[in-house]
């Protein structure tokens, strides 16, 4: 009872500091946390996101151009293949299903994707879990002008059952590039927390034959997103080798999610760049706890004397500082919990207005045990310096004036 | 046995200059338990020092303090700091109360490091000196004379055998002064506390049965010229 009734008075006696001090605290583990946070679930979900296919067929160029292009709806396609093509891997015997997507167009800067009906009734987007419609809606009639509107967008855009928009050309928005058809909503789908969410998915006519467009290319797809009979590396093995090494038209990127990690791979440098910073902050708050302990030692003097005069012994004053440290680091890791969630729901809007995948801030990860325990271990660290000038301090000299 | 028995007490000090100068020097001194005792001396004649020499807050360069039956030079710090929390009581000139503390906590602090904390008795201990009405507040939210009874509270709380008061009145107006010294004698009595007090007040002494001049004890030579 008496330690923690000093190391309670102390912080509230020195609260300024206490509270400074704390969110210096507060913001290096919350930085810490939420970095970490935001590279592990990111890798883990763009890595786990397929779209339910095993691989994309595209235009000769980079995989993963290719992958965030026909998965994530991101990034410019990089040219159109024939009809054929889309004829020839639907038919090899190693391909379960192929979907050929269309892109080109966007409605307010969100992508139409051109496709056909068996995304919806023969997908799995995640395993056991296909494409649902809010009530009220259908999916396209491939023959006609209409629309399913993801569940951001409509969200974004206020899309409802029955609206009509038209699109405009390109993939982004420019208010002088509409189009003169005419799309009517059928459908909007249930949140899925994939890509698809931030898409509108209408038939694959609808985009190649979409007035403006060049007539020469009307069956020429984007894409063509693959499941594989199979899941066997062989399948993949032979497709990879029969468009990527045999080939030279066209690149077949498998796995997606390799070839997503290769992303991740490559801007690596970026998360360790944000963890030095992390680490730097931390770093520079537990040595604000030194300063501020030590700082306020000369004032602490008097009363450490006192309570060494009323019997107090030295490994108490010792254990009182180094406890104080160690609680203003647990005050700071608390508030950091609070900065860590306002980072996360910051990051998670953005990544899912850009990406539609969404960032889960309540899901544990062990940074938020390790975080906390490492920033108060190293609070209670700087705290050895003044609390061994605490242990040296002079009783007789801070007492009293001796007469 | 009595309850304090000094011999052959030295403690020097090293001044800046690197000079050795003996603030303490007593040959013999004893006081009986439940005894009550006034050494009389002036500033600079070594009385704190010696309060603090009893108290085991300073080791002696020579010489041996037996407080309680035991042996304090024999004593390594942690082993002195103990028998301070348990036996020893003090009062301060300046009253030395912690100021982020409420009168209550003070007073709990007196006795958390010796015999352990009894709530009870602490506020048992601040009724007897007036302050029942005051337990928590803070000492700057008390008058001058108030914080006197809270430190004679405090040196109370561990029920110590021995209560060291270095001018305890120093710092009162003259009927505060009578006041906290009648109170300070009342309650060393009331709790079987021998008392040892040092000052340079005459009107202080005058109420003294044993009062003991520290010239007469002290044989130190530089004790006029060190101020620690």
């Amino acid at each position: 009872m008496t330690l923690w009734l000093i190391i309670f008075r102390s912080l509230r006696q020195h609260a300024l500091s206490t509270i400074i001090t704390a969110l210096s605290i507060a913001l290096a583990g919350g930085l810490l946390m939420s970095v970490w946070t935001v590279k592990e679930q990111s890798r883990a979900t763009f890595t786990g996101v397929n779209g339910g296919f095993d691989a994309v067929l595209g235009a000769r160029g980079s995989k993963l151009q290719l992958v965030l292009n026909a998965i994530f709806h991101l990034e410019a396609s990089q040219g159109n293949l024939a009809a054929a093509d889309y004829l020839d891997i639907k038919s090899n015997r190693s391909v379960a299903l192929a979907i050929p997507i269309a892109v080109g167009d966007n409605y307010h800067s969100y992508r139409l994707v051109g496709t056909i009906p068996e995304l919806f009734d023969q997908v799995e987007y995640a395993p056991g879990k296909h494409y649902q419609l809010e009530p009220g809606g259908h999916f396209f009639d491939p023959a006609r002008k209409e629309a399913v509107v993801g569940s951001f967008v409509a969200q974004k855009m206020g899309l409802k059952i029955g609206d009509t928009f038209h699109p405009f050309h390109g993939l982004a928005f420019d208010l002088n590039q509409q189009h003169a058809d005419i799309f009517t909503v059928v459908g909007v789908l249930k949140p899925s927390n994939t890509p698809s969410d931030r898409v509108i998915w209408i038939p694959l006519e609808g985009i190649q034959k979409m007035q403006g467009h060049d007539p020469k290319a009307a069956t020429d797809v984007s894409a063509v997103l693959v499941k594989l009979r199979t899941s066997s590396p062989m399948a993949g093995f032979r497709l990879d080798q029969l468009y990527n090494k045999q080939g030279n038209r066209l690149t077949f990127a498998w796995p997606i999610a390799a070839t997503i990690a290769e992303l991740f791979d490559k801007i690596g440098w970026f998360d360790k760049v944000l963890a030095l910073v992390s680490y730097l902050v931390a770093l520079v708050a537990t040595a604000s706890i030194l300063a501020s302990i030590y700082n306020s030692m000369n004032e602490r003097r008097r009363e450490i004397a006192i309570l060494r005069a009323l019997g107090a012994r030295r490994r108490i004053i010792f254990s009182a500082i180094i406890l104080e440290a160690a609680a203003i680091s647990a005050l700071g890791m608390l508030v950091a919990f609070v900065v860590y969630l306002g980072i996360m729901f910051g990051a998670a809007t953005v990544i899912r207005a850009e990406t539609g995948i969404v960032l889960e801030p309540f899901q544990f990860n062990p940074v938020m045990l390790w975080a906390p325990a490492a920033l108060i271990s190293l609070g209670a660290f700087a705290g050895v310096v003044p609390a061994m000038k605490a242990y040296r301090t002079d009783v007789a000299e801070h007492l009293t004036p001796i007469s | 046995m009595p309850l304090l028995q000094i011999s052959q007490l030295k403690k020097s000090f090293i001044t800046p200059e690197g000079d050795r100068h003996t603030v303490v020097d007593v040959s013999s001194f004893k006081m009986e338990d439940k005894a009550q005792v006034a050494l009389s001396g002036e500033s600079g004649s070594g009385k704190t020092t010696l309060l603090h020499l009893i108290a085991g807050i300073l080791k002696p360069d020579s010489g041996s303090i037996t407080l309680a039956g035991r042996e304090m030079s024999a004593l390594g710090e942690p082993a002195r700091d103990r028998l301070r929390a348990t036996t020893i009581g003090y009062i301060f000139q300046t009253f030395n109360l912690l100021q982020g503390y409420t009168c209550l906590e003070n007073v709990l602090l007196g006795m958390s490091f010796g015999p352990g904390v009894d709530r009870d008795f602490a506020k048992s201990l601040l009724c007897r000196v007036g302050l029942e009405q005051r337990l928590k507040h803070y000492p700057r939210q008390l008058s001058t004379g108030q914080q006197q009874r809270v430190a004679v509270a405090r040196a109370l709380a561990n029920q110590p055998k021995l209560v060291l008061a270095d001018e305890p009145t120093g710092n009162l107006d003259h009927k505060n002064a009578t006041e906290s010294l009648a109170l300070i004698r009342q309650a060393c009595r009331e709790n079987a506390a021998a008392l040892l007090l040092v000052t340079h007040d005459r009107d202080v002494l005058s109420q003294f049965d044993i009062v003991q001049p520290l010239a007469q004890i002290n044989k130190a030579d530089d004790i006029e010229e060190i101020s620690l």
